[in-house]
């Protein structure tokens, strides 16, 4: 029978933590795409999350919840790099070259159509680490440049260089869809 | 300023991460600039295109009863060997509501939310294999009694068989950290749960929906009982079964 302590505890923990649960289950799914996998990292994040309550002063929960997250994902990277048959694409590879080519900014505003979210996911899927994680942390979980920062443990300019590179290649994975289905 | 640096930051504009001065700068940079013109043109299209569409996921709900039962629960109360309710009726439930010495809970709204996703997830557990009853039976008259002694106030166990919702049994269950009874009923292949925990507040509370992953609840208060009814049931039915519990309950009092 736990203590009265540990059940307090908890108690405060769900209060402050679980209504986060589909944030951090978003960034999840983002950084490691298979849903398994997603639900088994942040069952993880709420596990070590609980463990580390009784030191958390701050920063602001969500972003914490995000630290946290970040550290399983990249354990699961790193076992799935170790992994017999691994994979072609793994998302833990720096700087990985991106799928397409990144084009030159047109000078025209050509108008993007709206897509469905299914598709536009997919495009953001196929964005290289570390730009996604940058990009979900921003336009998806709406987190500020420094909260970004502080999360990815990098400086601000950092994430404000990788930002413009992933919406750039976004926009141009995006463009270059809609030529081709055209 | 050059046009790689306005590249990298007509982002930071759009996100007004700017301060005054910089934000001047790149604007300043774009006002002469008719390539990083178009590309903060078409930046800011593609962020309203995005803000525009759902690229949320939803945690699952299993997901959210798997991180729940990791964490500490409080330990079940014993039965108490106080005397306990026999049938039910309001004055039963408002002496023996004194006589337990019950503090009043007021719920703030956040709570409210808290609870009500409390249930819906006890609700989902209720649905795993042999989770359901604890109690079995399509008889309240051995429903009813199960409940004694478990609780400090027994639900009301009510068949509505005839009112097309089959009493299927009953449960112990745990919302806000506090056991409390469900009473199970069926409609067809829907099963519905009926939590019932006391309150101070002996006022009517008339019902409301509400959704929560794809369940819908019915609350309300009365005779010193809050009462959630949970289901995958549409919202018409299930507002038929509380109508019919209420009916059933006014009768009970009266007669």
């Amino acid at each position: 029978m736990p203590a009265t302590d540990d059940v307090q505890k908890a108690q405060r923990f769900r209060e402050a933590a679980l209504p986060y649960l589909d944030d951090v289950y978003t960034l999840a799914r983002y950084l490691l795409r298979d849903p398994s996998d997603a639900e088994d990292a942040v069952q993880e994040c709420y596990l070590r999350a609980l463990k580390h309550f009784d030191s958390y002063r701050g920063p602001a929960m969500k972003p914490w919840l995000f630290a946290i997250l970040r550290n399983v994902c990249n354990a699961e990277y790193a076992r799935r790099a170790h992994r017999p048959s691994a994979t072609e694409d793994t998302p833990g590879a720096v700087e990985q070259t991106p799928l397409w080519q990144e084009t030159e900014a047109s000078p025209e505003t050509e108008v993007l159509r709206n897509r469905d979210a299914g598709a536009i996911r997919k495009l953001i899927d196929a964005l290289a680490e570390p730009f996604k994680e940058t990009f979900v942390l921003r336009e998806i979980n709406n987190l500020s440049y420094r909260e970004i920062a502080e999360v990815v443990g990098a400086p601000v300019g950092t994430v404000m260089s990788r930002l413009a590179r992933a919406r750039a290649m976004l926009r141009a994975a995006w463009t270059a869809e809609e030529e081709h289905s055209r | 300023m050059t046009c790689d640096e306005a590249r990298i930051l007509l982002h930071a504009l759009l996100d007004n991460e700017l301060d005054a001065g910089h934000a001047r700068e790149v604007e300043g940079h774009i006002a002469s600039c008719p390539d990083c013109a178009a590309e903060l043109a078409a930046q800011g299209e593609m962020q309203r295109v995005l803000a525009d569409t759902n690229l949320r996921y939803t945690a699952p709900a299993s997901l959210r009863v798997r991180i729940e039962a990791s964490l500490p629960q409080a330990p079940r109360e014993q039965p108490t060997r106080r005397a306990v309710l026999r049938g039910f009726a309001m004055g039963s439930a408002v002496s023996a509501l004194a006589a337990s010495g019950v503090v009043a809970v007021v719920l703030r709204q956040d709570d409210q939310q808290r609870i009500l996703s409390e249930v819906v997830s006890a609700h989902l557990r209720s649905l795993q294999a042999g989770h359901l009853t604890d109690v079995v039976s399509t008889d309240q008259h051995t429903v009813k009694p199960w409940f004694n002694g478990k609780l400090d106030v027994a639900p009301p166990v009510i068949d509505l068989t005839a009112q097309g919702f089959t009493l299927v049994g009953g449960r112990l269950d745990y919302i806000d950290a506090r056991a409390i009874g469900a009473v199970v009923y069926r409609r067809r292949q829907h099963v519905i749960n009926l939590f019932v925990s006391q309150t101070s507040s002996a006022e009517y509370r008339a019902p409301r929906t509400e959704t929560m992953q794809g369940f819908n609840c019915r609350r309300w208060g009365n005779r010193g009982l809050n009462f959630w009814a949970v289901s995958d049931l549409g919202a018409d039915e299930l507002a038929e079964f509380v109508d019919k519990f209420e009916a059933a309950m006014k009768a009970n009092v009266e007669g």
